[in-house]
């Protein structure tokens, strides 16, 4: 039998819409969806099938027999794993109260259920991963405009010129966002590409700079020294919008072009030609704030730069500028019904001290790499039970092996993942959840310039004992006895109880996939933008009022970045478009596209190091150390080293991946607390590593 | 008469892989053949900048295949319109053919023990469609080009 389902593909975090092909109970085909994606997928995409048929990941509810981490397990139904995790979970209720128990999570557009399942248990401890990925971005976002990152979309196809800080935008890859930029670039759009090594988003640049390892910051505040020198930007918007702008001009004033030029190891006339461009091109011109910002110790700063580059070129609410990301009640509409909003909410502060201690962070999820100082400490409380939905710490957060001292604190570890993390490995219980292809998800709204409702179909049957997260919280939540508070036994029922306010029917997403909210994009008045800024005054803030009172500075001086000491190099991660994290790179599809990493070395460097191309190298940092081949190039600055993030996995079920190539995460041994403490990101690429020749190169032939 | 040709837009084209994967995918092939390929030179600098440019390559179709007459069962075909395919019913993997072709085009399918290579998916083309690298290019790169005799 033959048949059509609408889905959102869920091979990386991006998730773009999908239409999938069925014929008794088997994927024929996947492509983008056709309104929205004109078939368009990338490489994992495709691959979903492969994730489908892969025996490598859980294939029923495990629970762990013998130490955490040694890898046996007892194959049990899903009745004896909810029943042991509830038994646990009420021990550790009785014994610490409700409040020791948090869920974490990988953000997206799901965790309204998520949220609610934590809630509905008492816990105010809901967490994801985003303080090692974009929450300096996000937290900058809303220091500056009171709205967060995805408050805002970037109307980059109509834009005259991207400039884009490190945001390797054809890599980390988003297809919609990608296609946009070709056609910009095709209708004579400029992109400038900064970063400390070229990347395919560098080759499509019209201009690429290379700049010294952590001083985007100082580039940043060139550019904005040239803008108000040259009184190149919007004085009618920032006169009616923006405060702190006086400060501002006072605080610029050492950081010539000239300066940042030599600051960052770049020509004085690259800085100046650029700066001559963005005048050309403002207000049509988009700054990226970055997404995976959790970098450097000042990339909160950098961000907030970024952000403040946007507002002096005026391109809030232009065509071609940044625009409102706009909902259901901007189209006239009612949006969905949320689970977590009709849930009490718990009392008890949070753990981590968001809200709290840190009164200038979103306290939506809070900082999950705090808790691990609550799970060491038990202060302000014990925290017992950590549940991680489709999020792996140990791959995500740096330093795995002092996440696993301090996990070692907790009575109760519990991932619930399509693949075998290694959280996972390391936890008491694997819920594995169906794959993308075989689940349906509750329903999400995609805020935009036209926003749109979007469902997640089943396409077919599950291969595996599995279940979709919908009825891994249901059965959780029933079994403590919570089970009232996801109002719903079937997904009918979750889906109709979510569309009750909007007046739209589950029929009525099996024309496209989605129901659009608004018939083409929405716009505010740009000349009446009274109350679309939700900062304390109410005006884009260049001095954050919420900083300020955190005792932190809204404009923070330059501090040049460390320079290695010698025969070291500071380590850089990053993406490329066929693998998403960690955990793609066992997929059987794209393990055969990219099996390992490489350690991206200077070629300067390397003949220092007696290093050839492809030859074995150890990077070795304070307690860890890794050995993989080495990609020797010009085209890296110096002072860095790079390799691809996930690898050098430690999970002997994921044959593939298994210890091929070298995990980032594993070498950044001491950073899993350096927080920015304005920002909340980690400080990922603050660790400076040795590299030599490894001995595992071959001296000589012993055998014929 | 060669009809179809397929043409990589190199300044779209990404360098993301993603046909390879959409071809396997279509002919549900395991790991090991990859019918079509992406390919670029190693970065240069030109200018001071670092570049290099994305090539495309799957079967030529040759107008003169060398992989059909050496095959001893006339499963390696060329249609009327230029299209050569294997025929999977008549292939004994017997492997002539990758020794024929210049460039090693065609490539064994350990799942069937078969040969296998790019036909430009002509089922899909014969119901109208396209062939898979071309419908789910990631940047619309890839264009399936009939060509006209001028």
């Amino acid at each position: 039998m033959k048949k059509t389902a609408w889905s959102l593909c869920s091979m990386c975090s991006v998730r773009c819409p999908i239409k999938v092909e069925v014929e008794d109970n088997e994927v024929t085909w996947i492509e983008g969806n056709p309104k929205i994606l004109k078939g368009a997928l990338c490489a994992k995409g495709s691959a979903g099938t492969a994730l489908r048929d892969d025996t490598e990941r859980p294939q029923q509810p495990l629970i762990r027999k013998g130490p955490r981490g040694g890898g046996r397990w007892e194959p049990v139904t899903w009745e004896q794993a909810a029943d042991y995790i509830a038994d646990k979970l009420k021990g550790i209720i009785e014994k610490y109260g409700a409040k020791a128990i948090m869920l974490s999570d990988r953000g997206g557009p799901f965790p309204d259920l998520h949220k609610a399942f934590i809630h509905a248990l008492g816990s105010p401890n809901y967490s994801n991963h985003d303080s090692g990925c974009g929450r300096n971005v996000h937290h900058a976002s809303l220091s500056v405009y009171g709205l967060g990152r995805k408050d805002f979309v970037y109307d980059i196809k109509n834009s005259k010129h991207l400039v884009l800080f490190g945001r390797n935008i054809l890599e980390s890859l988003r297809i919609a966002e990608a296609n946009q930029v070709l056609d910009m670039l095709d209708a004579g759009g400029r992109m400038t590409y900064v970063d400390v090594r070229q990347t395919i988003t560098g080759l499509k640049a019209t201009r690429f700079i290379q700049v010294r390892p952590g001083t985007d910051y100082a580039l940043l505040l060139g550019l904005i020294h040239g803008l108000i020198k040259k009184e190149a930007y919007d004085k009618e918007f920032i006169e009616k919008y923006v405060t702190g702008f006086d400060e501002l001009v006072k605080f610029i004033e050492p950081y010539t072009p000239e300066w940042a030029a030599t600051e960052c190891g770049i020509k004085p006339k690259a800085v100046n030609d650029f700066i001559a461009e963005i005048i050309q091109d403002m207000p049509k011109i988009v700054f990226h704030p970055g997404w995976m910002l959790a970098r450097y110790r000042d990339s909160f700063y950098a961000s907030r730069a970024i952000q403040i580059l946007n507002v002096l070129c005026g391109n809030v609410e232009v065509k071609g500028g940044q625009i409102f990301a706009k909902g259901a009640g901007d189209c006239g509409k009612k949006g969905l019904k949320s689970l977590d909003a009709q849930i009490p909410k718990p009392t008890d502060p949070r753990a981590d001290g968001v809200g709290t201690k840190y009164k200038h962070f979103d306290k939506g999820p809070g900082l999950f790499h705090l808790f691990y100082d609550v799970m060491k400490t038990g202060e302000p409380y014990p925290i017992k039970a950590l549940f991680c939905y489709r999020h792996d710490p140990l791959n995500c957060f740096p330093d795995p092996e002092a996440q696993k001292a301090v996990l070692d604190n907790c009575d109760l570890l519990v991932s619930i993942d399509v693949h075998y993390s290694e959280f996972g490995w390391y936890s008491d219980v694997i819920l594995p959840e169906s794959m993308y292809l075989e689940r349906e998800s509750i329903l999400a709204v995609a805020k935009g310039p036209s926003p749109r409702i979007q469902i997640r179909q089943k396409a077919v049957e599950p291969k595996f004992n599995t279940k979709p997260s919908w009825e891994i919280f249901k059965l959780l939540a029933d079994k403590m006895g919570v089970g009232q508070r996801l109002p719903y036994n079937t997904i009918e029922e979750l889906w109709n109880f979510q569309l009750e306010p909007t007046g739209y029917k589950i029929e009525d997403f099996n024309e496209k996939g989605f129901i659009s909210l608004s018939d083409g994009p929405v716009m505010y008045d740009r000349n009446n933008l009274d109350g679309k800024f939700k900062t304390p005054s109410g005006k884009i803030e260049i001095i954050s009022q919420k900083l300020t009172d955190a005792g932190l500075p809204s404009l923070k001086p330059y501090e040049s970045p460390a320079k290695p000491e010698k025969g070291k190099f500071r380590l850089v991660f990053g993406r490329t478009a066929v693998n998403a994290h960690g955990h793609t790179i066992n997929n059987p599809l794209l393990f055969e596209l990219f099996p390992e990493n490489s350690l991206w070395i200077h070629k300067r460097e390397a003949t220092k190091l007696g290093i050839e191309d492809g030859d074995w190298v150890d990077v070795i940092s304070d307690g860890a150390s890794g050995t993989l081949r080495a990609t020797v190039t010009e085209f890296i600055h110096p002072e860095a080293v790079y390799t691809c993030h996930g690898f050098g996995r430690q999970i002997p079920a994921q044959t593939r991946a298994y210890g091929a190539g070298v995990s980032d995460s594993r070498l950044q041994t001491g950073l899993l607390m350096d927080m920015d403490v304005a920002g909340g990101g980690l400080n990922l690429c603050e660790k400076f590593v040795t590299v030599k020749r490894s001995s595992k190169n071959m001296k000589r032939r012993v055998e014929l | 008469m060669k009809k179809y040709t397929l043409h990589l837009n190199s300044k779209r084209c990404i360098g993301c892989h993603a046909c390879e994967v959409h071809c396997k995918t279509n002919k549900k092939l395991p790991v090991g053949p990859i019918l079509c390929e992406i390919s670029h030179p190693p970065l240069k600098a030109a200018k001071g900048f670092p570049m290099t440019e994305f090539q495309f390559r799957s079967c030529y179709h040759c107008e003169d295949p060398s992989c059909v007459p050496v095959c001893p069962t006339g499963a390696m075909k060329k249609r009327e319109d230029g299209i050569v395919y294997v025929d999977q019913e008549k292939c004994i993997g017997c492997l002539a053919c990758i020794s024929a072709c210049p460039w090693s085009v065609p490539q064994f399918n350990p799942a069937t023990g078969k040969v296998v290579k790019c036909d430009y998916c002509m089922d899909r083309v014969d119901s109208g469609l396209k062939p898979a690298c071309v419908s789910k290019c990631t940047t619309y790169a890839l264009k399936f080009v009939e060509l006209k005799e001028i």
